[in-house]
């Protein structure tokens, strides 16, 4: 027997609304565990609606997903993922400890595990030393490694990016994606990320999920043939550019044939 | 050096209030102000020392009242918030109603309280926790309600239910706004037994003395007496700040919403 799917997007289709805005339409789509997926496409293609869907946050119209042979719902009172949003989303009266701790509140662990558990999570996003300052006083860089750290606590298969560097200037953004993908090698979850960033959707993925606007669309699946670990000089090979350029032409064309239309 | 910040920070506001005694008491002397109009600060001071006896056992007896007013409104208050943002339909269904009460002037109902509790004790700590219980309630429910969705979803994402939510994200987004409306509520309640009191009861209370010295002419004693409800009211104000700064240290202070 094969093993399950990390990701199984089966037919799904979600409307908006009353008057019907069809924001995802019929998307089927399998991520097998361990790899890195990007969600590209123009604003209002559902990217962020799929990401949702997959958390369970949002209940699809028609279709499922189903998450390592669980119902999404099941997979998420189940806690087998972790969510990280564009803003931090920490909360401001927590210390930078009590923020990466908070799912490990939840599930019962005592003080000294979780204690154990953040130092180590800490480290591995280069935060030591920044156990008790608050939010508000890191960097938005910074504060995205927090919650980076925070989904990352209780060892989730499955990472759920939603634009996580999208606030971000160009150069943190740069560096975080190379520390992502460090921290991706070195737990071997499945991430699923959203971004509209074109380079780092490439430079990140194992495999790139281009999407269409309205209804939102799978276009094409384009396979990144980048050998891992990638590194700043990967950004610069000739192989790079032509990933990136067949990723901005399929969006292009998605955004041409809608003017038309 | 952070005593001399604080001096340096002070000194302006203190030169402001000692000029603006002298000028008082220089201009009362020039123009020949009548007492009953205005009296100097002089005898203002001498009045407040020389019925020490009797202001500050009747200011003593004024704030307990505004106190267990101000506990009361603000205990209703607080709790029907929490009932209102658990069950929002409800929330949105009497919210109008209670901006709507909020608006009335509550302190004309101090007679008719009068006939409801008494003419004691319990009919101005009624007034003073109505009156502190409308912007305690306003306040508090648009703290709870004012969670940032992603928040919601990020305890979604870890199984959370509504209880959950509701103790981890929603009543410390609403702190700031509490301590706010607990500023407020703080002069409102002394305002309110002070009220209350002029519409009768015993005479060891602040509002009577006021009114009473003014009927007999005594002004100075009168203004006194306001110069006690002041001090107390301040004081107040002050231990509810003090209260909100400690608990608050954890919070930006910039997302504190002043007014």
């Amino acid at each position: 027997m094969t093993k399950a799917a990390a990701v199984s997007i089966r037919n799904v289709s979600k409307t908006f609304g009353k008057d019907g805005t069809r924001a995802l339409q019929n998307i089927e789509l399998e991520f097998q565990p361990g790899e890195f997926i990007s969600l590209i496409g123009p604003s209002g293609c559902g990217k962020s609606t799929l990401l949702r869907v997959i958390g369970d946050l949002i209940e699809p119209t028609e279709g499922e997903a189903i998450i390592g042979g669980k119902t999404a719902h099941q997979a998420r009172l189940d806690r087998d993922y972790g969510m990280v949003f564009q803003e931090a989303t920490l909360m401001d009266w927590r210390t930078v400890e009590k923020n990466v701790s908070l799912p490990l509140e939840m599930m019962g662990w005592d003080r000294g595990a979780r204690r154990e558990r953040v130092r180590e999570l800490l480290d591995l996003v280069e935060l030591t030393g920044f156990e008790d300052h608050h939010p508000w006083q890191l960097s938005g860089g910074m504060q995205q490694r927090v919650a980076i750290a925070r989904a990352l606590t209780f060892n989730p298969a499955l990472i759920l990016m939603d634009e996580p560097f999208g606030a971000l200037d160009e150069m943190t953004r740069d560096r975080l994606n190379l520390e992502l993908l460090r921290i991706w090698e070195a737990t071997s979850a499945t991430v699923v990320f959203v971004t509209h960033s074109i380079a780092e959707a490439v430079f990140l993925s194992s495999r790139v999920v281009v999407m269409s606007a309205r209804p939102g669309r799978v276009q094409r699946i384009v396979d990144v043939d980048l050998a891992y670990p990638r590194t700043n000089e990967t950004r610069e090979e000739p192989r790079f550019f032509e990933l990136a350029t067949e990723v901005r032409e399929l969006l292009r064309a998605s955004h041409d044939a809608r003017e038309e239309a | 050096m952070r005593l001399r910040h604080a001096v340096a920070e002070w000194a302006p506001a203190i030169a402001i209030l000692v000029l603006g005694l002298v000028a008082w008491e220089v201009a009362v002397n020039a123009f020949g102000i009548q007492k009953f109009l205005l009296p100097k600060p002089s005898e203002i001071v001498t009045a407040f020392w020389e019925q020490r006896s009797v202001l500050w056992p009747a200011g003593w007896y004024t704030f307990t009242e505004a106190f267990w007013g101000f506990v009361v409104g603000v205990s209703f208050g607080i709790a029907a918030a929490l009932v209102l943002a658990r069950f929002r339909p409800l929330g949105s269904a009497l919210m109008p109603y209670f901006i709507a009460a909020s608006a009335i002037p509550i302190i004309a109902f101090a007679p008719i309280a009068n006939a409801w509790f008494g003419i004691e004790k319990s009919s101005k700590i009624f007034i003073a926790a109505l009156l502190c219980f409308f912007p305690v309630l306003v306040n508090t429910l648009r703290g709870l309600t004012s969670v940032k969705p992603q928040q919601v979803e990020l305890m979604r994402s870890y199984a959370a239910g509504d209880t959950a939510v509701f103790r981890r994200v929603r009543v410390p987004t609403s702190l700031p706004y509490v301590f706010t409306a607990l500023k407020v509520a703080s002069v409102l309640a002394m305002i309110g037994a002070i009220v209350g009191e002029y519409f009768g009861g015993s005479q060891q209370q602040l509002g009577i003395q006021i009114k009473n010295s003014a009927a007999l002419f005594q002004f100075e004693t009168a203004w006194a007496a306001i110069l006690v409800a002041c001090i107390l009211g301040i004081g107040f104000y002050l231990a509810v700040a003090l209260a909100e700064i400690v608990t608050m240290r954890r919070y930006p202070s910039a997302q504190s919403p002043r007014r």
